[in-house]
């Protein structure tokens, strides 16, 4: 079975040592995460986790399955490119003197639409955002004038077809065993 | 004082009390019901040790020889009873020694609550003596894990614990407490958990796909139900015998199946799996309608899954929704317990017969009889067999007996041919195959029902590997009845050496001590059986001892377990030689 580049939410609970739990669910099956992203979510005490992966359908089923089997992971749920909206932001660090000497550099930046953070005597902070693809390329075209450091976070995903995370939750508390 | 004031006095007390938090562990566990537990004291779990030797008569704790042990008993406790079993042990070593055990129990889904000493919180991370990061190393392996880092978190941890280790697919659990959250105070008002948000232990019944199973099973002709543990854990062994009684159809269990069905029930043809029976396997790949209750299609039952059932159409009763379409590929999955899926379904399937059908798994029963069983059972050699001593057993005994065995040919050879009665009966290792886990397992068994005869059988090599429980058995006076059955090889891997590696016996043979002289050496009557015309004395001075008793058995050095589903191979390619 063909291999696809999955979007994996998972919704847990606030706690120490809940993203080992999610991670060794993958690193059992050698299963790479490409990116990952953790944050707060909109519920409070709700943790959202963003994983991306390639693999097989068939085995991201089971994945997600295995998951939502954790007793404090409130919801997972995979998706494929086309079903999420996302992001990732990337920052790069330059010398400055490429970008003030009124060479290519700076029209890089603007070609890119890229934003710039910070400018310091020895080096400029430079922003963009979008897919991995695109900060890529920004990377690409920058790295010829000395790139000294370079960072991309991992994938944000907001999915398009989704009960909303809080009616799932109150769905949940109400539910009497 | 007079009674009258006293009884003010009593009525005026707080609902909470305080206590330190080690005294708070072990009120919980009474609270919880527990009155049995098994363990192995060390530096960081003293303070809850010390608490319990205040309450030696309301909670007795075990002293095993080995923290693997503790696990062990504590599995063979809860299978036994049905209850949650516990274990205790001290940090780093003591917490790591478990490990094993409860890899078996997540494994096997047996309710486990393992407690755990842990160096004081501000040590954490510091690599302190007998430091280890259990809750990390535990993860894998647990349906549930927490640190406990300050007293007033302990009553919430151990309610939780029991709460998860018993709720709808059970599992074990472990709790790690810092020294100094043993040592702190704490308000015990404790309260029995209920429930959280983010785990639902019993699925709602879906009745639509109920409907959709019935009405497969109505239309079937040949029907093949496979069942498994699920059926002993939800407590459906009434509702699962009614239900293959009204539709007739034949049943195979699993290893952990076993004993949840009477063995000579009509309906029932036998085992599963590798070393099952020749009609169940076979017969997989004829069916038209395959219901499997309570079992989850381990690779042992399955052989290769390509040609696993093709022809037929899946029903699969499950609770726990990672497992189904996991292995096999299901047309009606029925998610929930199986006790109520299986009284809603009882009440659509139309009551049937299936006389021919059952009639194909019956003829090779006979087939299979004439081929390995009589031998096995009834051989002609000159050296006795696993399977003349099982039954042997079984002819001198009601078939009410726990059976509890280790890992190996032993095994496989206990699980085909012991009879059973009673639903409990048989508890083996089955799907972390853990060597060692009979002798301390048949401990716990026997502590949780002492009413019990519990007959623990053991290859030479598993029986080497936990012996030091004897003394366990020596200090309680557990009456369990050792049968080693000794070939002097790892008789499995043997096995599987001749059939797969050309006979080259790579580090399996086994030079062995006098076992007689080192379990008479803790007390224990002993017998050693080389020749056929002393084993039914044997048996029945065992089985009539008051107390425990080890009797082994020589039997044949190269005797093989069949019939067999190779690795790789179909069901249907069992080999009967």
């Amino acid at each position: 079975m063909e291999k696809k580049r999955f979007t994996i939410s998972v919704f847990t609970e606030d706690i120490v040592g809940m993203l080992n739990r999610v991670t060794i669910i993958f690193t059992r099956r050698k299963i790479n995460i490409e990116s990952i992203a953790a944050s707060e979510s909109e519920v409070p005490h709700i943790h959202r986790y963003t994983l991306v992966v390639n693999e097989t359908e068939d085995m991201i089923k089971k994945v997600v399955l295995q998951l939502e089997k954790q007793v404090e992971v409130v919801k997972a749920v995979s998706h494929l490119d086309s079903e999420v909206v996302y992001q990732e932001i990337a920052l790069y660090k330059v010398p400055t003197e490429v970008l003030v000497s009124g060479g290519e550099a700076e029209k890089i930046v603007r070609a890119h639409y890229a934003r710039v953070l910070s400018v310091e005597p020895a080096f400029t902070v430079i922003e963009k955002t979008g897919h991995k693809s695109e900060t890529q390329a920004l990377f690409d075209d920058l790295e010829p004038y000395g790139m000294l450091e370079f960072v991309r976070s991992g994938r944000v995903a907001i999915t398009k077809p989704m009960k909303t995370l809080k009616s799932i939750v109150e769905e949940l508390e109400n539910y009497k065993s | 004082m007079n009674f009258k004031i006293m009884e003010t006095l009593e009525l005026e007390k707080p609902k909470s009390k305080t206590m330190n938090g080690a005294q708070a562990v072990v009120q919980c566990l009474i609270k919880e019901g527990v009155d049995t537990m098994f363990g192995y004291p060390g530096g960081a779990i003293m303070p809850v040790y010390d608490a319990l030797y205040d309450v030696e008569n309301e909670l007795k704790h075990v002293l095993t020889r080995h923290e693997q042990g503790a696990v062990h008993a504590a599995q063979g406790y809860a299978r036994a009873t049905g209850k949650v079993g516990v274990c205790m042990a001290t940090s780093g070593p003591g917490a790591t020694n478990l490990i094993t055990g409860i890899a078996d129990a997540q494994i096997d889904s047996t309710p486990l609550v393992c407690i755990t000493g842990q160096v004081s919180s501000h040590l954490l991370g510091t690599d302190a003596f007998q430091e280890t990061d259990v809750v990390g190393i535990s993860m894998p392996v647990t349906k549930w894990n927490y640190q406990v880092t300050r007293a007033e978190e302990i009553p919430m941890a151990i309610a939780k614990a029991f709460y998860i280790a018993r709720s709808g697919k059970p599992g074990p659990v472990l709790v790690d407490i810092t020294k100094d959250a043993q040592f702190g105070n704490v308000d015990l008002d404790y309260k029995p958990f209920t429930g959280m948000r983010s785990y639902r232990p019993k699925p709602e019944l879906d009745l639509e796909l109920v409907g959709e199973a019935a009405e497969l099973i109505n239309n079937a002709k040949k029907p093949f139900v496979l069942f498994g543990q699920g059926v002993v854990l939800s407590k459906a062994e009434e509702q699962f015998k009614a239900f293959i009684e009204k539709t007739g159809i034949p049943s195979a269990w699993t290893i952990l199946g076993l004993s949840a069905l009477a063995s000579d029930h009509y309906l029932n043809v036998g085992m599963l799996g590798m070393h099952g029976n020749y009609a169940p396997n076979k017969l997989t790949n004829e069916c038209d309608v395959l219901i499997a209750v309570g079992m989850r299609f381990d690779d042992r039952i399955t052989g290769d899954l390509s040609r696993y059932a093709k022809q037929a159409k899946v029903v699969h009763l499950e609770i726990d929704p990672s497992e189904v379409d996991k292995n096999v590929k299901t047309d009606v999955a029925v998610i929930g317990d199986a006790k109520e899926s299986l009284e809603v379904l009882m009440e659509k399937v139309k009551p049937n017969k299936h006389d021919n059908w059952l009639q194909q798994f019956k003829d090779l029963e006979k087939e299979e009889y004439k081929e390995v069983m009589e031998n096995e059972l009834y051989p002609s050699s000159e050296k006795l067999t696993m399977g003349e001593v099982i039954n042997e057993v079984n002819l001198q005994s009601d078939h009410r007996n726990i059976v509890v065995t280790d890992v190996g040919q032993h095994q496989m050879m206990s699980c085909r041919y012991f009879k059973f009665k009673e639903s409990k009966s048989m508890i083996t290792s089955g799907g972390l195959g853990t060597m060692g886990f009979c002798l301390p397992a048949a401990i716990g068994a026997k502590m949780g029902q002492p009413n019990k005869q519990v007959v623990a059988v053991i290859g030479d090599g598993g029986f080497q590997m936990t012996l030091q429980e004897l003394g366990t058995m020596f200090q309680y006076g557990v009456d369990v009845k050792i049968i080693v059955l000794n070939n002097e090889f790892l008789g499995m891997v043997r096995q599987w050496q001749e059939m797969f590696f050309d006979k080259r016996y790579a580090s399996t043979t086994m030079v062995n001590p006098d076992f007689q002289k080192i379990v008479s050496g803790y007390g224990i009557t002993t017998k050693k059986v080389v020749k056929r015309d002393q084993l039914s004395d044997a048996v029945q001075e065992m089985l009539s001892h008051d107390g425990a008793y080890f009797l082994e058995v020589a039997v044949g050095k190269e005797n093989n377990v069949f019939p067999m589903v190779p690795t790789g191979a179909s069901v249907s390619e069992i080999r009967l030689k």
